[in-house]
């Protein structure tokens, strides 16, 4: 789960790490409040959406005065606001940051992430800050360093050390530096997060170390045991359907192409996806009704694939193992009677019950081709919405 | 022979109580030689009880002394699952299997550190598998997990998968074409999990009873790259390899700083790239995985 950069300042200020003072809004009015309450002379108005990339999407503007507050808040509230995290049509601003200006005078890159190979966190950071990180991990990878903590003994002072030393962290400003890493390393795993990310994290004109941005990604197996972050979510930054899904327990994600596919497992669900590319044509949308598929979790996995204008036919493959293959069939023919389908369906049953499923589609009546394998389902249901 | 398990296998169900568990202990027992292969569990507030004839026990410790188990399989909820397995390792078992989904990560960042250190300081080393993951099984001999056990025959095919349904495509495949199957293993799909790749087709590779065997992996990670190259120079057997997930988008699961670390070489097609010029027989269609591997034998 995602989050917005001002939850993710809020966090890190909870755990000790300085940021700036800044108050989030919802309209033009409140941002102009924000910046005469903040004071000052300088302020930032930044879009709040969970996508990277705002400021060159034009999401992040400096004001000099309150009116040029009043105007930035104006252009980009409610904007669809582009970047390359986006996509094309871009997202809505509905909220903005507004936050006293920052004299910068150096940009750092510093992240904490969970590495797969090794089992451990591990602490990155790059004298390169304030730009995309993977363009320097690319350009010049040597200049990202990166530090592989063990959980039971934490981020060690000298690990810290190492990391801001490397980036070059002057002498005077090393022990905050170092104290904001060991900050985020404790934030990282006190709220489960799967990325925390600061860029920039800056150094002030008075030698002040202050993270400027925060991103945060958690992990959805722990969010059980965190209330405070569930209630950071924002339901307007994710895709309708996929909360429909979610709330039926069935994993969903909508793609480009026109073939809806729903499948059990989620590495069944991929390979169902490659095998319709290699066979001419592209999913739209990856869905894994998992385990414990009902005749109603069918049902509402097919209204959801539907409601896609793009959708031109559907593929179902199943694999039965402790999922009957006659309790799918009865559900395919159920969703497809409730839900007047009018796509061409291809089904694919293997285990568990297989004649008993194909006879229970055979004797519906209705339109439904099978097929033995998945190839065999690609190549039929390609040919059926050409 | 098979690998990690067989027929003389005695075996410890943790989370033997709850609905999951029961449903395919039940299903365990019933296959092969089950009966006498699932010989405990273990519940502390019902020790001393039986559940399908099974004993049950105060600890894992306590099961294993008694019953002289050497494997465990866990299907204790998430939020206990990690403190269970480590428990496994505390009572020096040989392995754990833990077929439970949804455990955090940082709960298993954890207990693989603790792990870890406890091997590193001489002590007894406990096999993982998993977690999230079907289990394993050596077919006609014992099953350990939530796999149709009805699909596989015996023979001399390895199969090892991170995902559980694509594991029975692999296992259906090559029983429809005559091939059974030595072992076949399910790795689980989570980010830190215990036997890898690599280690799974090193054990297939000394098994005398293995001539050839399905690698099929994922998006993600650089597990499937690495157990390539260790195959590279040492595997002395056929290997069709499959990666699920090329026209996955990007980011969906993970973070691009995830994929950074190793590289950006975690995307399908980079790894089945690696696959390929370490010897594999590669297909992007996986319903020839069971075809071409008998054209190779």
């Amino acid at each position: 789960m995602k989050i917005h950069e001002y939850q993710g300042k809020e966090l890190l200020r909870k755990f000790g790490v300085t940021v700036p003072r800044g108050i989030p809004c919802f309209s033009v009015d409140e941002a102009v409040k924000a910046a005469e309450e903040l004071g000052g002379s300088v302020w930032v108005v930044k879009a709040q959406i969970h996508a990277g990339g705002r400021g060159k999407g034009g999401g992040v503007k400096v004001a000099k005065s309150l009116a040029e507050v009043k105007t930035y808040a104006g252009q980009i509230l409610g904007m669809q606001l582009k970047t390359h995290q986006t996509g094309p049509e871009g997202q809505k601003v509905n909220r903005l940051l507004v936050e006293e200006g920052a004299d910068i005078k150096k940009e750092y890159y510093v992240a904490a992430l969970t590495d797969r190979a090794s089992q451990k966190v591990a602490m990155m950071a790059s004298s390169e800050g304030g730009m995309d990180i993977e363009e320097v991990a690319h350009a010049t990878p040597e200049k990202i360093i990166k530090i592989f903590v063990e959980p039971s003994a934490g981020l060690t002072d000298a690990q810290a050390n190492e990391l801001a030393n490397g980036i070059g962290v002057p002498a005077g400003s090393l022990a905050q530096a170092v104290d904001a890493l060991k900050k985020l390393y404790t934030c990282y795993m006190e709220t489960d997060a799967s990325l925390a990310e600061i860029n920039p994290l800056i150094l002030e004109g008075n030698g002040n170390i202050k993270a400027l941005d925060a991103k945060f990604n958690f992990d959805s197996n722990a969010l059980y045991r965190h209330p405070e972050i569930v209630a950071y979510r924002d339901l307007d930054e994710e895709d309708a359907d996929e909360i429909e899904a979610s709330k039926f327990d069935l994993a969903y994600i909508s793609l480009d192409g026109n073939i809806g596919c729903l499948v059990n497992g989620a590495g069944l669900a991929m390979a169902t996806m490659d095998t319709i590319k290699l066979f001419g044509a592209e999913p739209a949308n990856f869905l894994d009704v998992g385990g414990g598929a009902t005749t109603e979790k069918v049902t509402e996995a097919f209204k959801i694939m539907l409601k896609n204008p793009k959708v031109k036919g559907i593929l179902v493959n199943i694999f039965g193992g402790i999922m009957k293959c006659d309790t799918i069939a009865n559900g395919v023919v159920s969703a497809a009677r409730e839900t007047h389908l009018s796509v061409p369906l291809v089904v694919r049953m293997k285990g568990t019950n297989e004649d008993l499923g194909k006879k229970i589609l055979a004797e519906s009546g209705l339109p439904i081709i099978t097929a033995d394998s998945m190839a065999e389902a690609a190549t039929k249901i390609v040919a059926a919405v050409k | 022979m098979s690998i990690y398990i067989n027929k003389d296998t005695k075996v410890i169900t943790q989370g033997i109580t709850g609905k999951t568990g029961q449903f395919h202990t039940e299903k365990c027992q019933e296959y092969a030689n089950g009966k006498n292969c699932f010989v405990a569990g273990v519940n502390p507030k019902k020790a001393g009880e039986k559940i399908f004839d099974i004993p049950i026990f105060g600890s894992v410790k306590e099961a294993a002394k008694q019953t002289g188990a050497t494997v465990s399989v866990i299907y204790v909820p998430p939020a206990g699952a990690a403190d269970a397995i480590w428990e496994a390792c505390e009572a020096e078992l040989d392995l754990a299997i833990c077929i439970t989904e949804g455990i955090p990560v940082r709960d298993m960042l954890i207990v693989r550190n603790k792990m870890k250190a406890k091997e590193a300081a001489g002590g007894k080393k406990t096999l993982l598998l998993g977690p999230n993951c079907p289990g394993l099984i050596t077919p006609d001999e014992i099953k350990i997990g939530i796999m149709p056990g009805h699909i596989h025959r015996k023979g001399r095919i390895g199969v090892v998968s991170r995902s559980g349904t694509l594991t029975y495509e692999a296992v259906a495949q090559l029983t429809e074409i005559g091939l059974g199957q030595s072992s076949a293993v399910g790795i689980g799909g989570d980010p830190i999990n215990g036997l890898k790749h690599i280690d799974v087709m090193r054990a297939f590779n000394d098994d005398p009873d293995t001539d050839a065997v399905i690698m099929i992996g994922e998006i993600g990670g650089p597990d499937e790259a690495e157990a390539a190259m260790w195959c590279k120079a040492n595997m002395k057997k056929p290997i069709v390899g499959f990666i699920a997930g090329v026209t996955a988008p990007a980011g969906k699961r993970m973070g691009h700083a995830g994929a950074l670390i190793s590289g950006g070489a975690d995307t399908a097609d980079a790894k089945l790239a690696v696959m390929e010029e370490c010897g594999f027989k590669v297909t992007r269609n996986p319903s020839e995985m069971a075809k071409l591997l008998k054209a190779m034998l």
